[in-house]
């Protein structure tokens, strides 16, 4: 950490402090003498403030699991291991089952993504391209569920999924009872459908004279220059079912605590096991997702600021 | 759409519709069938697991179980049995505290971190990923690790209030009610810590799009920094800010994990920190004795429509 608010120190007295754009403070003012010294002042009291505050907690996630019970309930808490206790990790995977939990919440989240992906996709490009007759009135009723707060209605889709009308299939327990209410995404369509609508017409008009099937002209047209939406799409599709808690709570763990999620199965266990075993099960639950934001971190923060919000 | 409608109007003379509906809507149907075959899947998805419970949502606010199976109409009963049920107003005032601290903490914090991460020239990406890391963690993983910290015995932060020589804290565990309660504080804290990420990025977003010029106006102008802030950086990014206020007040009116999970299920001490969503879930699931949903419905419709009506006033 040092080493990274010395290093942009030191950068910062080889050449002048720029900016891209003009910001609230104007590069000018930061290059006179006085505000060269706030400005790295404050730039490194920012840093390790921020360190402090989001690396923190992380760093007692990882190091805590790595003491002993007795250690980890002390008072005072100690500030490192002082007796290092990697088995702590071994006993918490075994005991909570990390193994299973962690297959099973994979399970859920690709199998969501694979049919938001298949079914969502398919309906913006028919709602953008081939706008079918009633199309606008479906699209606005979909945009319409975004008003409705989802947690209310997770009692209404419990008692639904329990005995699908007309169908009467019970889907409480099965990976099902994830993976269809996820296509239910009307800002997944909207974001793909307001893509697709980029298009332009000259494209698809090609293909058709082409000779090109509809089918065709989604594979290999739309599909390829939509590839960015569809990341951001899927980024935010795997890391919903991944963070989700009171739907799989509902329908997997009240079925069968064997199908539960990371998340609800570390909570569950949370009352009954020792808390370094615990912070220890919370750790590796947490790698996953640091690991794949570590790796998508362009994509995920692009799509937050670009695609997300400003409709 | 429009075909449709000419061939209602043209129903008086029933011949020559029964040949248009073969011949036009034939076509029609030709044309639009792979269209809704694509749409099909999405729009089952879409009536099974929104559109229905939305419907039975509503329904089943006015209806009781009967016993033996089956449902019958209750009219306001379920309602009236809510409104009369104290941890209904205890969980309704609890929210609102929860929602009015979320934003004096959650809605200032972002907007204040996004203006100062925006002057700095220096370690830009390391920043804004540092932000947003909590928000990709598991819920669970980061609200039990709160949990710990808060715990009264062991946990870090009564060490270091105990190192500052000040009074420890029960923290969510702290009894009392009233309006601002060291535990809800505490809710919020962690919620802010877990969520703050996304609001911060989105505002850096706004902010990079305010024109350079307009600063340079106002510096030759003589406006003074926090002149600037509030005569530009705000009125230019007052549409986000406004929106993302609307956003956050419907979202934390739904709050539920970050208490549910830092009190284990419980909602506090004296249900000081129970929000509506978990009284919603009580409700149905966990109270003894046979699952309630007619209670659980209509509480449900409750918040909808305060949500409803709060989103519309501020349209309005």
């Amino acid at each position: 950490m040092a080493g990274l608010a010395t290093g942009a120190a030191r950068v910062s007295r080889r050449r002048p402090v720029t900016g891209s754009t003009r910001t609230l403070i104007s590069s000018a003012q930061l290059n006179r003498r006085r505000g060269k010294i706030t400005y790295r002042i404050i730039l490194t009291l920012v840093i390790v403030v921020f360190t402090l505050v989001f690396i923190g907690p992380l760093y007692f996630l990882f190091a805590d699991g790595l003491k002993s019970t007795q250690e980890a309930i002390a008072t005072p808490p100690t500030l490192y291991p002082h007796h290092l206790h990697p088995s702590t990790y071994k006993a918490a995977f075994d005991r909570l089952d990390i193994a299973r939990l962690l297959w099973n919440t994979l399970y859920y989240a690709f199998g969501a993504l694979a049919f938001q992906l298949i079914f969502d996709v398919a309906a913006a490009y028919s709602l953008s391209k081939l706008r079918p007759a009633l199309g606008n009135v479906i699209f606005f009723m979909m945009l319409a569920t975004l008003m409705i707060p989802s947690t209310v209605l997770a009692v209404p889709q419990y008692v639904t999924i329990a005995d699908l009308p007309i169908l009467h299939i019970n889907l409480i327990g099965t990976p099902e009872a994830i993976w269809l209410p996820s296509v239910a995404n009307a800002f997944n369509i909207f974001l793909l459908k307001r893509f697709f609508d980029s298009i332009p017409a000259e494209f698809i008009e090609a293909a058709q004279i082409d000779g090109a099937s509809r089918l065709r002209i989604l594979r290999s047209i739309v599909l390829p220059i939509s590839r960015p939406i569809i990341g951001v799409v899927s980024i935010f599709g795997l890391v919903a079912v991944w963070k989700d808690f009171l739907w799989p709570l509902l329908v997997e763990y009240g079925y069968s605590p064997t199908r539960e999620t990371l998340n609800v199965g570390i909570w569950q266990a949370s009352g009954t096991t020792e808390q370094n075993l615990i912070i220890a099960a919370s750790a590796m639950a947490a790698v996953p997702t640091i690991i794949f934001f570590l790796i998508f971190q362009r994509n995920i923060i692009a799509g937050l600021t670009s695609g997300g919000i400003r409709g | 759409m429009a075909d449709v409608a000419t061939l209602r109007r043209s129903k008086p003379a029933p011949r020559p519709a029964r040949q248009l509906a073969t011949g036009r809507f034939g076509r029609k149907v030709r044309r639009n069938l792979p269209a809704h075959g694509f749409l099909v899947g999405a729009v089952l998805c879409f009536t099974f697991f929104s559109w229905y419970p939305i419907a039975r949502e509503i329904i089943m606010s006015f209806q009781k179980a009967v016993l033996g199976g089956g449902y019958t109409w209750a009219g306001w009963e379920n309602y009236i049995r809510i409104f009369h049920d104290p941890t209904f107003w205890q969980a309704w005032r609890n929210t609102l505290e929860f929602t009015l601290l979320a934003l004096v903490i959650g809605y200032a914090v972002p907007f204040c971190v996004a203006v100062l991460l925006n002057e700095l020239r220096h370690a830009k990406g390391y920043l804004r990923a540092l932000v947003y890391l909590p928000v990709m963690l598991p819920p669970a993983s980061a609200l039990l690790l709160f949990a710990y910290f808060y715990n009264p015995q062991y946990g870090l932060f009564d060490d270091i209030l105990r190192a500052l020589h000040l009074p420890t804290s029960q923290w969510v565990f702290q009894p009392g009610t009233g309006f601002v309660s060291t535990a809800m504080v505490s809710v919020v804290i962690a919620a802010t810590w877990m969520n703050m990420g996304g609001a911060t990025l989105i505002y850096l977003a706004a902010l990079q799009n305010i024109p350079g010029e307009l600063y340079e106006a106002a510096e030759l102008d003589g406006a003074g920094l926090l002149s600037r802030i509030r005569h530009i950086t705000i009125p230019q990014t007052k549409l986000i800010l406004i929106m993302l206020l609307m956003l956050q007040v419907v979202a934390t009116m739904q709050m539920f994990v970050e208490s549910f999970v830092l009190t284990n299920g419980g909602g506090g001490v004296g249900n000081n920190t129970q929000s509506v969503v978990m009284l919603i879930y009580q409700y149905a699931f966990a109270m003894s004795g046979a699952s309630n949903y007619d209670s659980a419905s209509a509480l449900g419709v409750v918040l909808m429509l305060v949500l409803a009506v709060f989103s519309g006033g501020f349209r309005g």
